[in-house]
């Protein structure tokens, strides 16, 4: 199958172009959603957009202070949902979250609330390859994109099996470690983009310690684009705003434009 | 029936699995394919028994609590768990854990501790391996449980706070889990729980399983060839219980779990996924993970092992909640009945026995008592002054 996401993925890679994929915590803020709009009128391909659990072990300490302050607002699922509906994007996203969430209300249901609220894909970072069966079949049925992870300490002989159950892209781990802003790409980040890329023809994007337009040129070098998070939800937590968080996302597509 | 194998999946019925970030997923084959190896291997089984003798203590003795058994009406005996080298049960599977990981050829241990008794543990047993440590043990636990902190310290750990969310248990858990993300070609989780993902739920019980196995023949000897009515046990995550259970799976003894009431995830029976396995988990209407509250840091947790889950499902043992007022009682009475002041943790069992003695009236009942109750004396002296 084949999704929105997939498709203005492919879309920005066939034309030449590197894909950009910003990562905003859903509920962040009152004003969250303009801030979608921002990053996608901005340049973005595609939003990732992440649904705050309380337990978030793949996430750094931005994302973690996001997350809670998110849901010490009172953020839920559905309001996440409830807001994006109707919300006019200007581009697909894919929502971001953990797996309780999803098996929680039953993942028919969980895929079905993501498809109302007009959302192309999924990414849950707790739900590898070994049990994945009952989410994609209830996501592929619905309709969403299920994007995988692969990381760097995946053996040669899984990377295509990863490549091959992912849809919308496929999201290379740049690094042996959790979500955060590093001073330097990590060289891992190349290494897992080239060997994916060796196995798919489904878009590569790496996300993971991708935080500065340089490292996003860099990585881009071997991937087709970048997922940035931290960078941007720190942007966030500093009170940029839509303003801020479009200007910052602006920065990156300039970049990823001039390669 | 008899405690199985999980499936090649780690299944035990629908619980379990192997719920981790894609990073984790080729160290938790490896573990899987070097604990099979192992667990096979007679020289690693000979040098385990060799540590869990002349270095832990064991086995560790049955007690007869007869001053406690006519107080209640109930046969009381007590596997003492707490006689073992660092206090409790949990220096079975740290011993298990620590020469697997040695075998494995990684230079350095990270774990979790709520109460501070499997950092210890983890401490103990990388001071004796000559292997670097570290243990996340939450901001709040490292203010209830500072002798502890203090001890793992001296054994040469490096103990580091967990900030966020709950600042207990739970959240050491995370801490633990994201930094073995980052490094986990050279470092090992040590585990302390039957939780976690596959292979750890298994590969703990089975480390365990000697807590059952000795008390299944010291029973026999002391019970003329028979099994106590009710084996029972305090269950947070489940480490000790399953070990205890182990031992008397295909008898007809009644097996029983106990939570604390502000933390019986089994007692709510909703299943969930948090920390690699499908099990039970207190949690809200939306699926996020409810904090829980117990007077003792060890149970301090909203998860369960998925075998507790899968035992309970199949009605093979129940879980009871009890209080903490119950548990205060418990520990002060076993104290001054029988000289053996016990861990919080450990009450617990005790504190369901002294509760159900009208149902337990002529019984008898083994009591797993996880760990003693040195670390515990401070808060108590503050919540009994």
């Amino acid at each position: 199958m084949s999704g929105a996401l997939e498709s203005a993925l492919r879309a920005r890679r066939d034309s030449g172009g590197k894909c950009l994929v910003p990562y905003i915590t859903g509920g962040l803020g009152d004003d969250w959603v303009e801030t979608v709009r921002a990053a996608a009128a901005a340049g973005a391909d595609a939003i990732e957009i992440g649904i705050p659990f309380s337990d978030p072990v793949m996430d750094g300490p931005t994302i973690q202070l996001a997350n809670d302050r998110a849901l010490a607002g009172g953020v839920t699922p559905q309001s996440v949902l409830d807001s994006l509906r109707n919300a006019d994007i200007g581009a697909p996203t894919a929502v971001m979250t953990y797996v309780n969430l999803a098996f929680h209300g039953g993942y028919e249901r969980f895929a079905h609330n993501l498809a109302d609220a007009g959302v192309s894909g999924c990414v849950l970072p707790d739900l590898p390859l070994e049990e994945i069966g009952p989410w994609a079949d209830a996501a592929d049925d619905a309709g969403i994109e299920t994007v995988l992870l692969a990381a760097p300490t995946a053996p040669d002989d899984r990377l295509p099996r990863i490549c091959e159950r992912s849809h919308g892209f496929v999201y290379g781990v740049g690094l042996v470690g959790i979500t955060g802003v590093r001073s330097e790409l990590a060289d891992s980040a190349k290494i897992i983009a080239g060997r994916l890329k060796a196995v798919t023809d489904k878009p590569v994007l790496v996300g993971v310690g991708v935080g500065s337009p340089s490292q996003a040129v860099e990585v881009s070098s071997v991937s087709d684009g970048v997922v940035i998070g931290s960078v941007v939800v720190q942007r966030m937590l500093d009170g940029g705003g839509p303003e801020g968080v479009g200007e910052l996302v602006a920065e990156f597509r300039a970049a990823l434009d001039s390669m | 029936m008899t405690m199985t194998d999980p499936s090649p999946e780690g299944r035990f019925g629908e619980f379990g699995g192997t719920f981790v970030p894609e990073t984790l997923v080729p160290a938790c084959h490896e573990l899987d394919r070097a604990f099979r190896d192992a667990w096979a291997d007679p020289a690693f089984r000979t040098e385990l028994d060799r540590l869990l003798a002349d270095y832990a203590g064991r086995p560790s003795p049955v007690t007869e609590c007869f001053n406690l058994s006519e107080k209640l009406g109930v046969r009381v005996l007590l596997k003492r768990e707490d006689l073992n080298h660092t206090g409790s049960h949990k220096i079975n599977n740290v011993l298990g854990q620590a020469l697997l990981a040695k075998r494995m050829g990684k230079t350095r241990l990270v774990a979790e501790t709520g109460a501070g008794q499997h950092g210890v543990a983890t401490a103990t047993a990388a001071a004796l391996f000559g292997m670097d440590c570290i243990v996340y043990m939450g901001e709040v636990d490292i203010k209830r449980q500072e002798l502890n902190v203090f001890r793992m310290k001296l054994l040469g750990t490096e103990v580091r706070t967990a900030f966020s969310g709950s600042r207990t248990l739970k959240d050491a858990v995370n801490e633990a889990m994201r930094y073995w993300v980052s490094v986990v070609d050279t470092t090992h989780y040590c585990l302390g729980s039957a939780m976690g993902p596959h292979p750890y739920p298994w590969m703990v019980r089975e480390f365990h399983r000697v807590i059952g196995d000795e008390a299944r023949e010291q029973c026999r000897k002391l019970l003329d060839g028979g099994v106590p009515d009710v084996v029972t046990a305090c269950v947070g995550g489940g480490s000790n219980a399953i070990g205890i259970f182990s031992g008397f799976a295909d008898t007809d003894a009644e097996l029983v779990g106990v939570e604390p009431a502000g933390g019986a995830a089994v007692t709510r029976a909703v299943p969930g996924i948090v920390h690699g396995s499908k099990s039970y988990l207190m949690q809200d209407e939306w699926g996020q993970v409810l904090e829980a509250e117990s007077i003792s840091a060890g149970l301090d947790y909203p998860g369960v092992g998925p075998e507790h889950s899968y035992l309970a499902s199949i009605g093979r043992a129940r879980y009871i909640p009890v209080t903490d007022a119950e548990v205060i009682e418990a520990f002060q009475l076993l104290a001054r009945t029988e000289g053996i002041i016990p861990a919080l943790e450990s009450a617990h069992a005790l504190a369901w026995v002294i509760g159900a003695r009208q149902e337990l009236a002529g019984k008898t009942v083994l009591v797993n008592l996880s760990g003693r109750g040195d670390k515990d004396v401070t808060q108590m002296m503050e919540i009994l002054k």
